[in-house]
């Protein structure tokens, strides 16, 4: 009795503090999004699926406040050409984004579409709802119903440039909860960006549909502020002979949860997830990892790598689930860590549920130290301890990062982790 | 060029005395060799002189051209000019040869207050370098010695020589696991380093790469110990008759 109550009372709380955007094409996806934060309840540390992540800072009323991050770093992405759309905040920065237009693809803002968008309509909150089952999410639920803002992209073509997303974060009090939505019709290819560290406490949802034939790529940086909290949520389809690549670079941050939930419904689909953090300190995060096969000859791979130092703390949760009839499945999954002291962890759960006979599954997760005897063979040519251990720590993260395909966007990436390695040597 | 005198270590995690005592002189423009039983502490020496952990220096000194090596990291060392071709050189997965190189090359260039070489010049001098070597250049572009045959991993700790041109070289075993070809090969890349003012050692088990490396004094080790040395006929004679007379006479 006395957990219902308390139960409720952790939901309610935090309902109390929000209110329901009304109005417009999106009313009826975000009440029945409330009502599955209803039935499910916020998390709580004793759920099983946040066993080795503490959801009270993400579910509370209101953020922790988070101190602003200042060095003179400029922005990732900054230099390349590219469609930038800002928030500062979670509030949309008109003067700070470019043109929405573009040939091949058509954005909108989520708090701006008043007129009927048809495609929206029929996807907005709806994978996040096939995406609660068979484990439940109920921040993405909370999302959905609460979004203030977002973007809502239609790609029909082959932009010629990438779209980034930024986050500003100005405030230290901030609590941004924004939904994106992209569907790609067939034979369509998008490269979307996200980077910035958003917000004092951070929920974003993104719903990718993907049509057969069409690509999308995903390279996410975030980084920076250290005090900030973020939940994130990725719901794909992917339709027959897709192909779906995310990769994320997570530097610093108190507490970070990424969620990532595929569905591969059409033959012949390729899903790949990644992932680089590093972490020092009071660092926490938590990759948790969703794939389900529901079609032939479909391939899925997850590269996880996390270099923990001085405490640091590193989850993953990674699942293969391949269905019946989801034959010549070919499911890859790495998790790794490079513990660069005592004090760091890493807690793994890969899992694998097959009920197809004709597949190819394989997962793996270690943890490990640097290879004493590569470091000394290094500083034995005259490579110093520091810049050693960096070069060693980048070839650990390697095959993480080597999953983007798109040679600057890893060059940028590579370039973050250097220059983060370099300022956190001991 | 390299000066050492009455080397005493042990291991750090036991109580296991290895060098007794060794004294070595190496001039400058000189080859010296070592040969020895197995386990009589060629390698160790070559260890502690390059500066690997978990072994305890308890007395005696190692001078590099006068400078005290032993109290210096290993990086220091190499940019003194000391290096070692390892008996089993290390894989490196994740770190490519050319960039592993590059960044060595430039780390010791920096800690000796010269300029970084341009990565369009050290392209040009590597493939010049690993051409006479016979190292192809996709050999390059693999990871460190990942997937590297016995010998090819010999040849690269060679062509690494050859692009760091240190002072003073150590070279342990690199002619084990060499087919006939390969060694002439690493002898010439050897005899092409040499010159007035750099020394060698090179720490072998047979007479073969001594004849393509003349030697000018070759050293017998045995038991953590330098036990006699001489001419590169003391090499013929290890090779003709085995350790035990020569054991037997310094006994
Ligand atoms: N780290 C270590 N731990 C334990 N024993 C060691 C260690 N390093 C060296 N030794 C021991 O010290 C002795 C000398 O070894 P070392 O490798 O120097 O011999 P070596 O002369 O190079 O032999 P080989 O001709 O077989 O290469 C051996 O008995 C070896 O087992
Ligand atoms: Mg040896």
């Amino acid at each position: 009795m006395g957990d219902v109550a308390e139960n409720l009372s952790l939901t309610d709380a935090r309902l109390a503090e929000m209110s329901l955007p009304t109005g417009g094409w999106s009313e009826a996806a975000r009440s029945d999004a409330l009502s599955r934060v209803r039935q499910m309840d916020l998390p709580e540390r004793r759920d099983e699926y946040w066993k080795y992540t503490r959801p009270d800072t993400l579910t509370q009323p209101g953020a922790v406040p988070a101190a602003l991050f200042n060095n003179d770093e400029a922005p990732i992405f900054g230099e390349m050409d590219r469609l930038n759309i800002v928030f500062v905040d979670g509030v949309f920065d008109a003067e700070a984004s470019d043109d929405l237009s573009l040939e091949g693809i058509r954005i909108d803002r989520l708090a701006e579409a008043s007129a009927d968008i048809h495609w929206a309509r029929d996807l907005y909150g709806a994978l996040e709802a096939k995406g609660q089952d068979p484990v439940q999410r109920p921040l993405a639920a909370l999302n959905t119903a609460f979004a203030t803002d977002g973007v809502l992209i239609h790609v029909t073509g082959k932009p010629s440039k990438p779209i980034n997303l930024t986050y500003h974060h100005r405030s230290e009090t901030s609590d941004a909860i924004l939904h994106h939505v992209i569907k790609l019709d067939a034979g369509a290819e998008v490269t979307v960006l996200e980077n910035g560290p958003a917000a004092a406490r951070f929920n974003k949802c993104m719903e990718v549909d993907v049509a057969h034939d069409a690509t999308f790529h995903h390279v996410r940086a975030q980084g920076r502020d250290h005090e900030r909290r973020a939940a994130t949520h990725i719901f794909a389809r992917l339709g027959t002979e897709s192909v779906f690549k995310s990769f994320t670079l997570t530097a610093n941050g108190v507490l970070t949860r990424n969620e990532c939930v595929i569905e591969l419904t059409g033959d012949d689909a390729v899903a790949h997830v990644a992932g680089a953090c590093v972490g020092d300190g009071d660092f926490h995060h938590d990759d948790t990892v969703f794939i389900t096969h529901d079609a032939v000859g479909c391939e899925s791979r997850q590269v996880f790598k996390k270099v923990l130092r001085n405490g640091a703390t590193g989850v993953f949760q990674g699942k293969i689930l391949v269905k019946k009839d989801a034959q010549k499945t070919d499911g890859y999954q790495i998790s790794q860590s490079l513990l660069l002291d005592e004090d760091s962890q890493f807690l793994a759960k890969p899992e694998l549920e097959i009920y197809a006979d004709d597949v190819a599954c394989s997962h793996g997760s270690t943890s490990g130290a640097i290879d004493e005897d590569a470091l000394f063979y290094l500083r034995s040519r005259g490579v110093p301890e520091g810049p050693a251990t960096d070069l060693l720590t980048l070839a650990f993260l390697a095959e993480a990062v080597e999953e983007i395909e798109n040679e600057d966007l890893r060059e940028e990436i590579n370039a973050r982790l250097s220059a983060w390695l370099e300022r956190h040597r001991s | 060029m390299l000066s050492i005198k009455n080397l005493h270590v042990k291991l750090e995690e036991e109580d296991k005395q290895i060098l007794k005592g060794v004294d070595l002189e190496i001039e400058a423009g000189k080859v010296h060799a070592i040969m020895g039983p197995n386990g009589s502490g060629k390698s160790t020496l070559s260890y502690v002189l390059s500066g690997k952990d978990g072994y305890e220096v308890t007395d005696g000194e190692a001078l590099l051209e006068g400078e005290d090596i032993l109290e210096m990291e290993p990086e220091e060392r190499a940019a003194a000019g000391l290096f070692l071709a390892f008996q089993y050189p290390v894989e490196i997965p994740g770190v490519g040869n050319m960039t592993f190189l590059r960044t060595a090359v430039n780390a010791q260039r920096k800690a000796r207050g010269e300029e970084e070489v341009s990565a369009a010049d050290f392209l040009k001098l590597i493939r010049a370098r690993a051409k006479e070597l016979k190292i192809d250049a996709e050999m390059l572009k693999r990871p460190v010695n990942v997937g590297f045959s016995g010998g090819e991993k010999k040849r690269n700790e060679i062509l690494q020589m050859a692009m760091l041109e240190p002072k003073m070289c150590i070279l342990d075993e690199t002619d084990s696991g060499l087919d006939v070809d390969a060694m002439k090969l690493v002898a010439e890349g050897v005899n092409a380093l040499r010159s007035e003012g750099r020394g060698f050692l090179v720490i072998t088990h047979y007479q073969r790469l001594l004849d393509h490396i003349k030697p000018d004094v070759v050293h017998i080790m045995a038991d953590g110990r330098i036990v006699k040395s001489g001419g590169p006929e003391l090499a013929l004679e290890v090779e003709n008759n085995g350790y035990s007379d020569i054991l037997a006479e310094v006994a």
